[in-house]
Formats: structure tokens, C-alpha cells, sequence
């Protein structure tokens, strides 16, 4: 299987960490594929399904990196490969220098202390059968961090309270609490054993909008004070945009353009991003109806069968005979943005 | 890093136990629950028939006498069946075995078949294969005819009637687990712990089996009704522990050719079996409602 998206590997655009520092993670023409099994008796793989499909993106150190697009673009499977709850059908996930696919037993482990997740359901990310002090301490434990319980205990409290809630949580269940405490369980757990490096997995999409901004608020100050490196998966532009230094946008597994959160929004190059910023809309009901919108038609080509060239030659206003023939490769355009389209020079058309 | 994680400054003060202990829960989950501490209470009597057995009963459970099949009387509570052996005595004197089977080979076969379980669910591959169609080839025969075959093959006695009944029930927690882990393990939480670094057995341990615990309780106090009964399938067959020793199953079979005549032989060792079977479905439903914390949070 690896072979065979070797094969067909685009050159590799590699897109240097934005902000100066050297990268702390990094990925590498990273392909996840899924086999479709089909057949009545033995599985036999009959198609795959391609989340992701060669990505090749650094992250600097105490950068947050926000990363959009569409459900089902692969921008969750990315997060899942980072965190090591999948391999990698091909490319190489490399953090801190070390590629995370060849990493023994407790080489894995050693690793587990240095990236963390948050996830997206703060109702069904918390194990229900267990209080706060038991989630929160649950890494302190299997890390031998804090071997004995009542060491835990205080130290849960300290998480709880770094996290903005009040250490008297600590024997909660998690329907005990609402939603946005819940998060900031989450992310207590996450943080509980001093991580470089935290994939927020639409940490925040599942909150009310004013919880939203105490979580991202959270999640900022804890990135200034600790030091923390992000991967913000989202799908809600407004809040990437607020939290990122640098943003991604994914279209059908492939990178379609990386820029500066200013850059990107203010100029995005690639037709889809353009495409994807004007669906957000703006709160001005006068301007609202007057701004130009460009409306991508149809729908999203399946994963299993994306189509050749340019994925996304079957809904670009401007794609021609190249696009529906050859890949476009992640080229850099200057200023740190990079943008896989033919048509978007340095010169494009702005928005 | 910065100093100002947990851990670097000095430890607080202890925080306080903000709810009741697992002990005070139990307690207090038993305390309102009516019907478990009737339970509770006929298992007690049971238990308690089952230890000192012979030393309550009021005759020797197999001494024969010439007042055949009479009904109960003063002198024989519950009656006395076709040889003339006192019904109360035999009811008590088979307690023992009774109980002792039913219970301790859904205790097996829970252990047994939760491990297969999970092992197959959470692992999957190859090792899920191989679970799978081992519980399904036994599930396409009836238990009893597995345990019928087996005691034929290993000979009578306790021990084997006991290994037998429990293999026959393996596989209902084999799948009723394994259903609860494959759509438990996709859940947030598992992807949590894996990230956090738990081992996958703490995981099987602490983040699936806790969750799936509803369904495996409703299948342990369903089981035991029918393991009892099984021992009483076998005991008819003359596949069941010797023949001296009386259990329910057993009396229960002796009396089919005159229940017609005298009711009493039916009635009170199935009364028995039926009283057991309540006790633990109400003690079942008591515990589930202890391990199910949302039903308790106070």
C-alpha cells in the first residue's frame, strides 16, 4: 500500500514554520488511507478511502497552527496520526526530530507526555464512570508521576484551578457539569502531564458560543504561560482566525494554501479559500447584502474516487485543461504563504 | 517551561472528599432499594439453610418411611414425597448444592466470557476471529446439550457438573460484552486515554468494562435462573451430582409422575428456585443502579 502512494507523490512544497523558530513537528507527505472492505466471507480491501493524501506542513515551536475546511477533508485524521491513534499509510510524522512512526514501547510512551489532545465533545470525552480527581489524574498515575493518591489529588486541584475552576469539582462525575467546565476538565487532563505540544481536535465546536470564547481565551493563556505549541483543528473560521498564527486550509486531503492568519484572510489566493471566507458570514446585515460572495457549486468529490489533477478542478470557477491534468504542487509565493493552485500567481485576482 | 505548573510550587492543602465514599454509596443505594434488601434477606436464609444444612433439617433428607406422598402436616411442613422422604429436609439439604451451582457457574462463566469479550472486541484481528467463531459454533447448540455432553464425557460429580454448566454459558457474556466494547471503544474517552498513554489493559479495566457493566449484570441474573434449571436438567438425566445428595433440580424431577397427585412436590422446590431467581434480579437491579453513577448522583 505504501508503495503505491509513493508512487504517484507530488514534489513536496515544504512549507517552513512561520514564525522563525525551528519546527516542532512536522509532517511529511503524510498519506492516511482506509481500506473500504468488501466481500461476503473475507474481507478484501476493494477501494480506499483517502483522508489524507500527501501533506507536508511544519509547526513551529509556541506556534498555533489553525487548520480548516470542510467536514471530511482529513484535517481530523491529521490530528489522529500526530497523536499516534493512527499510523500513517505513508510520509512520516516527525516531532522534535524524531520520525513518531519508529518509536518503541516506551519511546512511545516518553512521547505521550510530550503531545496531548483536546477534544471535541466535552460530553463524551470525559469517561462517565469516573470523578474529575480520577480523569485529571489518570495520566499522573500511568506516567508514575504522582504514585501516591493523595499527591494526585492536590495536584488535580492545582490543574482544576489553573483551568479557571474551582478545585471543589474535584469529586464531580461528568454529568455533574455543564459543558464548558467540562472543557476545561479536558483540557486539565491534557495539560496535567506539561506537554510541548497540544492538538486541539475542534476543541471548541461543541460549546455555545460564549463558552467559545472562555475556552479560547483558556486555551491562549495557557499557550503564552506555558509555553504550549498548537494544532487548532476547526471548521469555525472567526474562531481559527482569532487563535492562530498561521492557518491551513484543507480541501479533500490535500493542502490548499498556508499563510499568516492576516494574510490569509485579507488576501487568500487559492479559489477555495477565497471561496471559503466568503461563506462566513458577516454580522452586518447591510453589508451582508451587498459584499460580493463567490459560491462554490456542487458538491465535494468522495475521498474514495477524488478526481485527477486538482482536486478541486470539478468546482473551480477558473479551472481549465491543466488543472484537470496535473496536480499542483504547495508553492511557495513569498511572506511564508503557500498555495497549491496554477492559477494564483503572485499577481492573482484578489477576493 | 515555565514555573508555574502544578507540581513545581508547594503542594495546598489536601482538598477534602467532596461526596460519600463507595462504601456510604452501596450503603446508601441498599438502604432505599425496598426490593434488594428483601432479596438480600431471602438470600440470607438461604445461605444460612445452605451452610448448616443437615443440622436444620427436622429429618435425614433420605430416610425412607411408610407415610408416602401425605400432605403437609405438622409433622411434615411440606410433605413428604413417593418413598416417603420428608420434603422440607430434602429442600433444605439441597440448598447447598442448588445455590452453590447456580452462583458459581455464572461466576465463571462472567469472568470467563467477560475476558473473551473484551479481548475480542478491543483487540480485534485475528484474535477476534478466532473468539467469534468458537462463541458462535457453541451458540449454534442449545447449552444444555453442551453440558449434557460434557458431564457424558468427563463422568458426574460437582466439579464437573460445575465446569460443564459454566462452559455452557460462556458464550452469552462473550457477546453480550463484546457488543458493549465494540461501541465503546470508539468512544472520546478511549481516544483520550490512548493519547494519555493507559495501557490497553487499564483501558479494558477502567474506561470499557466499567461502561458495559448494565448489560453483563441483566445477563448474570438471568443466568443464574438457568443455571440452576440446567443443574436440574442434568440431575434428571442422572448427568447430575450423585444421586444421594437432593438439590431442587433433582427433587424437582423426581416429582413429575406425581405432581397430579400431590402438588405440594412441585410447588415448594420450584418456590425455592423461583425465590432465588427474584432475590438476585432484585439484587442485580440494585447494583446496576450503583454502578450506573448517573442514577445516584447526589
Amino acid at each position: 500500500m505504501s508503495g503505491r502512494a509513493q508512487a504517484g507523490q507530488a514534489p513536496a512544497g515544504q512549507v517552513q514554520a512561520g514564525r522563525g523558530g525551528e519546527a516542532l513537528v512536522e509532517l511529511r507527505q503524510l498519506r492516511k488511507y482506509f481500506p473500504v472492505r468488501g466481500g461476503i466471507l473475507f474481507g478484501r480491501t476493494v477501494s480506499q478511502v483517502k483522508a489524507v493524501d500527501g501533506v507536508s506542513l511544519s509547526i513551529g515551536r509556541s506556534e498555533t497552527l489553525g487548520l480548516v475546511g470542510e467536514s471530511g477533508c482529513g484535517k481530523s485524521t491529521i490530528g489522529r496520526c500526530l497523536l499516534k491513534l493512527e499510523a500513517p499509510s505513508a510520509g512520516q510524522v516527525i516531532f522534535d526530530g524524531q520520525d513518531i512512526a519508529g518509536l518503541d514501547r516506551s519511546a512511545t510512551k516518553a512521547l505521550r507526555r510530550r503531545v496531548q489532545a483536546v477534544f471535541q465533545d466535552p460530553y463524551s470525552s470525559l469517561n462517565p464512570r469516573m470523578t474529575v480527581a480520577e480523569i485529571v489524574g489518570e495520566p499522573l498515575l500511568v506516567h508514575g508521576v504522582e504514585p501516591g493518591a493523595a499527591g494526585r489529588r492536590r495536584r488535580a486541584g492545582q490543574l482544576l484551578e489553573l483551568c479557571g475552576l474551582s478545585a471543589r469539582l474535584i469529586d464531580r462525575y461528568p454529568h455533574e457539569m455543564s459543558g464548558g467546565q467540562r472543557q476545561r476538565v479536558g483540557i486539565a487532563r491534557a495539560l496535567a502531564l506539561r506537554p510541548d505540544f497540544v492538538v486541539c481536535d475542534e476543541a471548541v465546536s461543541a460549546l455555545d458560543v460564549s463558552i467559545q470564547a472562555q475556552i479560547v481565551r483558556l486555551l491562549e493563556d495557557l499557550r503564552a504561560e506555558l509555553g504550549l505549541t498548537y494544532l487548532f483543528i476547526g471548521h469555525d473560521l472567526s474562531v481559527v482566525r482569532h487563535i492562530s498564527h498561521r492557518v491551513a486550509v484543507m480541501y479533500l486531503g490535500h493542502l490548499v494554501e498556508v499563510a499568516d492568519t492576516d494574510s490569509l484572510f485579507d488576501d487568500p489566493r487559492h479559489p477555495y479559500t477565497q471561496a471559503l471566507l466568503s461563506a462566513v458570514p458577516v454580522p452586518d446585515p447591510e453589508v451582508e447584502r451587498h459584499r460580493p460572495r463567490r459560491i462554490v457549486e456542487g458538491e465535494i468529490p468522495s475521498p474514495m474516487n477524488p478526481p485527477p489533477g486538482c482536486v478541486f478542478h470539478t468546482r473551480c470557477p477558473l479551472a481549465d485543461e491543466v488543472c484537470r491534468r496535473q496536480v499542483p504542487a504547495l508553492e511557495p509565493l513569498g511572506a511564508g504563504r503557500a498555495v497549491a493552485c496554477f492559477k494564483a500567481g503572485p499577481a492573482a485576482v484578489p477576493a | 517551561m515555565t514555573a508555574t505548573l502544578p507540581g513545581d510550587a508547594p503542594l495546598d492543602e489536601p482538598i477534602a472528599l467532596q461526596r460519600p465514599t463507595r462504601r456510604q454509596r452501596l450503603r446508601a443505594v441498599l438502604g432505599a432499594d425496598r426490593k434488594a434488601q428483601v432479596g438480600l434477606a431471602v438470600l440470607a436464609v438461604f445461605a444460612v439453610a445452605g451452610i448448616f444444612g443437615a443440622l436444620i433439617a427436622p429429618y435425614d433428607p433420605n430416610a425412607m418411611a411408610f407415610d408416602m406422598l401425605t400432605a403437609p402436616s405438622w409433622a411434615h411442613p411440606l410433605g413428604t414425597d413417593d418413598l416417603g422422604r420428608d420434603l422440607l429436609s430434602r429442600i433444605i439439604v439441597g440448598t447447598q448444592v442448588s445455590l452453590f451451582v447456580g452462583v458459581s457457574t455464572v461466576g465463571i462463566a462472567l469472568v470467563v466470557g467477560v475476558t473473551l469479550g473484551l479481548l475480542a472486541g478491543y483487540l480485534g484481528g485475528w484474535l477476534d476471529d478466532i473468539i467469534m467463531r468458537y462463541v458462535d459454533l457453541q451458540w449454534a447448540f442449545p447449552n444444555i446439550i453442551i453440558a449434557v455432553y460434557l458431564v457424558a464425557v468427563f463422568g458426574n460429580g460437582l466439579t464437573n457438573v460445575i465446569a460443564a454448566v459454566s462452559l455452557a454459558f460462556v458464550d452469552d457474556f462473550a457477546r453480550v460484552s463484546r457488543s458493549m466494547v465494540l461501541s465503546i471503544r470508539e468512544e472520546q474517552y478511549v481516544a483520550a486515554a490512548r493519547t494519555v498513554g493507559v495501557s490497553d489493559f487499564r483501558i479494558m479495566w477502567r474506561h470499557i468494562l466499567p461502561n458495559a457493566t448494565a448489560p453483563i449484570i441483566v445477563q448474570a441474573t438471568v443466568s443464574v435462573s438457568y443455571a440452576i434449571l440446567a443443574e436440574a436438567s442434568l440431575s434428571f438425566l442422572g448427568l447430575g451430582v450423585e444421586s444421594s445428595t437432593p438439590t431442587w433440580g433433582l427433587i424437582l424431577s423426581d416429582a413429575r409422575s406425581f405432581v397430579s397427585r400431590a402438588w405440594w412436590l412441585g410447588i415448594f422446590p420450584g418456590l425455592a428456585i423461583m425465590l432465588t431467581v427474584l432475590s438476585i434480579n432484585f439484587i442485580g437491579d440494585a447494583l446496576r443502579d450503583y454502578f450506573d453513577v448517573r442514577e445516584t448522583a447526589g
